[in-house]
This record gives structure tokens, C-alpha cells and sequence, in this order.
């Protein structure tokens, strides 16, 4: 058939060859998935692991995201040792609370504390997509209604940079709860004139960004990053048509009028360190 | 008659025998009584055997079952003088929820509900009673207007789930669930949420941040639909009954996880059965907690709404280790 002659062919796949693996010694050199860039990890990491060349965001540890906001030494964490149990009785959900604790160092998908930001006081919450892929259950929702907690207490703001696949499914109804339990926080601060800042970063869905996340008096968001309530596969499913490619990017919710900027990680910190004075004048 | 259920059947035959055999009684001038008070009592035995020991799955089929009571049902049974309102005021009218002004037992109130439809025509018009964003923030609009003129909220709970939709995305489905949960727990008069039927994630919960929770004997209460949960946990819907059970998605089971406050008995076989006798459990339920809520100040009002979610959840510390702050 015609059709079948016009239609473009892979016909060739490009096989690495064993000898050029080796030649790069694992985690030396990192390359961009974006533009394919090939860059050293120092740097990269030095560069807040955003792409020198195409500024493509990689994903950055909870606490490499403290260390690129607070100022040396203000850091102080709170509910480091809050843990999950298993309320459901889920099979084998407590061994993977371990296993993600061993992997990646953290007791659960997000750490909170205070610091301060070029002098401004602020209480800080970083979701970590690493364990559980951020997903929230009654750890993150506690962590987050303490730390809204402390910020009106101390009367700080309050600014979360959030990373999640939403709710967390061992957990059942508890984690949808907590979306209830954060907003509530989330009003009370902001009852007494408290600032709230979201910032979402890649990926922001489900329970998370149909609660807190889309909560700030600002809302942020990283280039690219994934925001959506519903998973893209399940919206073609259901009206059975294609998508196009920036459906849930941080740019399509910006044009869509869901966000106040899309902000680079290169330029957070200043942006952030404006807003703290403006809010303190 | 309504209509059957799997886990129901040996009922509907042993009733169908019982019917035959009075028939035949009366054609042929035959005494079957005994043979009747027999059959009829194992009826009751069996009845109480099946409903009163109904598994989690049951109660899906029962949740989700087309005849089963609907938000405008209840608003029929339990309001005088309801008005319908309609539109969020931004984009549109969201058919998948109801709302409007009416009065219980005499004093004003503000009834909001998902509603789906009975038949494929109307689940079609309320796009199953799953709400884009215009509904939840028509839901919003409607509760602020509660606030303004001091009367109380009744919310219905029946949803699938928010719609997961390209419009919905565009519009907001996030921010507008979002808005709703945070708004909810700042309201000044009492809110009484009521689980009907399917209370389904997200788009269940906006609707659903309450001084007071109850759910329906039969309705169920997840973060994600059991067919869902199967396939993102186990990789297949097929054992949507497995993940039923597993999910802890029954009244009894929130209960014991202390999410609701409390549980309204179903008449035998599902409220579908009878609504008039359902909507008095209801009545019963929701005119307590009305009374009890009436006596709390605004400030309270917030307060034991904050308190109530704020206890939810379930965690312990690494090792026993005392935290380091109180938070």
C-alpha cells in the first residue's frame, strides 16, 4: 500500500557499544534529557541541577532545596523523627515505608523547618518525590499542619515547595483526609493574615495539588514541571482523544490562569527574598 | 420492584417459592400453611444472614445501585419550600451539583448535593454526578450566601469522583476542589455533610468538610474507587473486590478510623427499599446534629471543625524518640 510506503520507518536503532559505556565512570557526567546536553554532576549540582545549556530542571533532594534558600545555618528541622504506620493493615506497605526510608534517607516525603531567606524569617516545608513519590499520607498531612502551626505561631510566612503523586493509597481515606487537614491549617494562617507561598515543583498532582498546593496567596511553579488533578492517561481514557504535549505543564496552567509565574529554581531565592519584604514593609 | 442484586438472590427465590406456594394454597384448596410459616421463617433468618452481615463489595453494589436515593430525593423528603439555584457566577451551571435554599422543620437552611441521574438520559445531563470545576465553586457561592444570611449547611455526599476532564483541568478542577476545602473550614455556621451513596476522592471531599460526618449504612467513602485502587496497586480492575475489602471504604470502617461521627442505619436491603423510612433515619440524624451544633458560637463553630481533622491521621516517631518540637 501507498499508505504504508509513506509512512516513516524507523530503520535504524543506535546501539551505546560496551566500550563507550565504560568510558564514563558512573555519576561523573550527567546528561540532559532535554537537550542532551552531556555535563559534568558537579556542576550540575553546583547549578542547582537546573541544565546549563536548555534549563531543564532535575529533581533536587528536600534538602539540597533547604540549602538553596536558607541562609548558612539558620536550618532548624522540625518532626524529624515522625513516622508512618500502617493503618489499614496494608500488605507489605510497612516494608516499603523501610525500603524508601533506607533508599533515600528520610523518614517520610517531606521535611519542615524553619530558616531564614537573606534575613527573612520563614517556615519551610519541601515534599521529597523520592520516597513514596511524595505521596501524602498522615505523616506529610501532621508535618504540614505543624509547620502552618508553628508559622503563625512565630508569625513567619509560610512557603511549600511541593512534589507529589498526590494521595497515598495504603492509607486509604486518612490521606484523603489530610487534604482537609492542611486546607484547615492553611485557612486558619491565612484568617490571621498570614502569608502562604505554593510552589510546585515536578510533579504536583492528585490530592496534593487539589489541596495545599493550589492554596498560596502566590502560586508558583517550576519550567515544565507536571501539575494536574487527574492523571493524563485517565483524562484519554475518558473523552478518548489525544492530548497536547503542554496538557498539565506549569506553562499551560499559567496560560490558563491557575498560576502567578512560572519561576526558574536559578531565580527563587530572589524572587522569594522580594515578596518576604514586601510582605514585611 | 427494584432491582436485584447478585449476593441477593437466594432472598428474591426464597420469596418467589413462598409467593408460589400461597398461590397453590389458594387455587387447589390445599393447606400449606405450615410449609409457608417455615419457608417464611427461613427468610428471616436468611435476610439476616445476607443484610445484616453485608461484605464491603455488597455495600459498593449497594452504594452504587441506580434506584438508590438521590440528594433531590432527600431534599424532597426532608426540606419544605426548596428553591433550586443555580450557576457559579464565573463560567457556568454544573448539572452534576445541586443546591439551594429551603427550611427544615420550620428554620432556613442551605441543602447542596452531587446529584447523578437514575437513567442513562440523566446521567448523561449531570455527567453522572461528576462535577467540573463551575459546580464545586457553585457549591462555593452557595455557602458563603449560608454565611452571609447566618443559616446552616447541609451537604449530600454521592460522587464518583471530580470529573477527570480536559475542560475540568483548564478550568481549574484542582484550585476549585482546593478552594472549597479550605473556605469549608473557615465557615461561620454549622456544615452537616451526609454520605448518601458513593463518596468518592477529592471530589467527595469538597463538598465534605463538616462540624459533623455521617454516612449511610451502605455508602462508601475512599480515596480512590476500588476498581482504581486494584489497578494502580496490583496493575488489575479485576479485583476491584479485593481492594474493596482491603481499602477500608465501609461506614463501619471509617468509623473505627474516627473520620465520621456517625453511622445511619439502612432500611433492610439498601435505602433504595424505601425512601420515606430512610429519609426519617436521616431526619433523626441530622436534626441532632443541628440541635447540638445551634448552641456553638462562630469561633466554636471553627474550632471544632479544625480540631475534628486536625486528629486524623495516624504516625508514631522513629525509635519512641521524643520529637524535637512540639509543632
Amino acid at each position: 500500500m501507498l499508505k504504508d510506503f509513506l509512512k516513516k520507518k524507523k530503520r535504524y536503532a543506535t546501539i551505546p557499544s560496551e566500550r563507550a559505556k565504560q568510558e564514563v565512570p558512573e555519576g561523573l557526567m550527567t546528561k540532559c534529557p532535554s537537550c542532551r546536553t552531556i555535563m559534568y554532576t558537579k556542576e550540575l549540582k553546583n547549578n542547582l541541577h537546573v541544565c546549563d545549556s536548555c534549563g531543564h530542571h532535575f529533581r533536587m533532594t528536600a534538602y539540597e532545596r533547604f540549602d538553596s534558600l536558607f541562609d548558612e545555618g539558620s536550618f532548624v528541622e522540625f518532626d524529624k523523627n515522625m513516622i508512618g504506620e500502617n493503618p489499614l493493615n496494608f500488605p507489605t506497605y510497612e516494608e516499603k515505608l523501610e525500603a524508601d526510608r533506607k533508599k533515600t534517607e528520610l523518614n517520610e516525603a517531606i521535611v519542615t523547618g524553619k530558616g531564614t531567606i537573606n534575613g527573612y524569617g520563614a517556615v519551610v516545608a519541601v515534599m521529597d518525590p523520592r520516597f513514596r513519590m511524595g505521596s501524602m499520607g498522615s505523616v506529610v498531612g501532621e508535618k504540614i499542619m505543624r509547620a502552618v502551626e508553628q508559622s503563625i505561631e512565630m508569625g513567619v510566612p509560610f512557603i511549600l515547595f511541593s512534589a507529589s503523586g498526590g494521595a497515598r493509597m495504603q492509607e486509604g481515606v486518612l490521606s484523603l483526609m489530610q487534604m482537609a487537614k492542611t486546607s484547615a491549617a492553611l485557612e486558619k494562617l491565612s484568617r490571621q493574615g498570614g502569608l502562604f507561598i505554593s510552589v510546585m515543583t515536578h510533579p504536583t498532582t492528585g490530592g496534593v495539588s487539589a489541596s495545599f498546593a493550589s492554596l498560596g496567596d502566590y502560586n508558583f511553579a517550576e519550567p515544565k514541571a507536571l501539575i494536574g488533578f487527574a492523571g493524563r492517561r485517565i483524562i484519554e481514557q475518558t473523552i478518548r482523544q489525544e492530548l497536547p504535549d503542554d496538557f498539565q505543564t506549569a506553562e499551560f496552567l499559567l496560560k490558563h490562569g491557575q498560576l502567578d509565574r512560572v519561576v526558574s529554581r536559578l531565580e527563587m531565592k530572589e524572587l522569594l527574598t522580594t515578596i518576604l519584604d514586601i510582605h514585611a514593609s | 420492584m427494584a432491582s436485584e442484586l447478585g449476593f441477593e438472590k437466594p432472598i428474591i427465590e426464597l420469596k418467589n417459592k413462598i409467593s408460589e406456594l400461597r398461590t397453590f394454597t389458594e387455587e387447589k384448596e390445599i393447606d400449606l400453611t405450615d410449609e409457608i410459616t417455615k419457608l417464611e421463617k427461613r427468610l428471616q433468618q436468611l435476610e439476616r444472614d445476607i443484610y445484616g452481615n453485608l461484605q464491603p463489595w455488597e455495600r459498593v453494589q449497594i452504594a452504587r445501585h441506580n434506584e438508590r436515593p438521590t440528594t433531590l430525593d432527600y431534599i424532597e423528603q426532608l426540606f419544605t419550600d426548596f428553591i433550586e439555584m443555580h450557576g457559579d457566577r464565573l463560567y457556568g451551571d454544573d448539572a452534576a451539583i445541586v443546591g439551594g435554599i429551603a427550611k427544615y422543620k420550620g428554620s432556613p437552611i442551605t441543602v447542596i448535593g452531587h446529584q447523578r441521574g437514575k437513567d442513562t438520559k440523566e446521567n448523561i445531563r449531570r455527567n453522572f454526578g461528576m462535577p467540573h470545576p463551575e459546580g464545586y465553586r457553585k457549591a462555593l457561592r452557595l455557602m458563603k450566601q449560608a454565611e452571609k444570611f447566618k443559616r446552616p449547611i447541609v451537604c449530600f455526599i454521592d460522587t464518583k469522583g471530580a470529573y477527570p476532564g480536559k475542560a475540568a483541568e483548564e478550568r481549574g478542577q484542582s484550585e476549585a476542589i482546593a478552594r472549597n476545602l479550605l473556605e469549608m473550614a473557615g465557615l461561620t455556621v454549622p456544615v452537616v455533610c451526609i454520605v448518601i451513596g458513593e463518596g468518592g476522592s477529592g471530589g467527595a471531599l469538597a463538598l465534605g468538610v463538616g462540624n459533623h460526618l455521617h454516612m449511610l449504612e451502605n455508602s462508601t467513602y475512599s480515596v480512590i474507587s476500588p476498581e482504581g485502587a486494584a489497578a494502580l496497586l496490583w496493575k488489575d480492575a479485576s479485583l476491584a473486590q479485593k481492594a474493596a475489602e482491603s481499602m477500608k471504604i465501609t461506614a463501619p470502617d471509617l468509623k473505627e478510623l474516627g473520620v465520621i461521627d456517625g453511622i445511619i442505619r439502612e432500611v433492610k436491603g439498601g435505602a433504595h427499599r424505601d425512601l420515606v423510612q430512610q429519609s426519617e433515619s436521616i431526619d433523626e440524624i441530622l436534626h441532632e446534629s443541628l440541635t447540638q451544633l445551634s448552641k456553638l458560637t462562630e469561633e466554636e463553630l471553627i474550632e471544632q471543625r479544625y480540631q475534628k481533622y486536625k486528629n486524623i491521621g495516624q504516625f508514631t516517631y522513629v525509635n519512641d524518640a521524643i520529637p524535637l518540637n512540639k509543632g
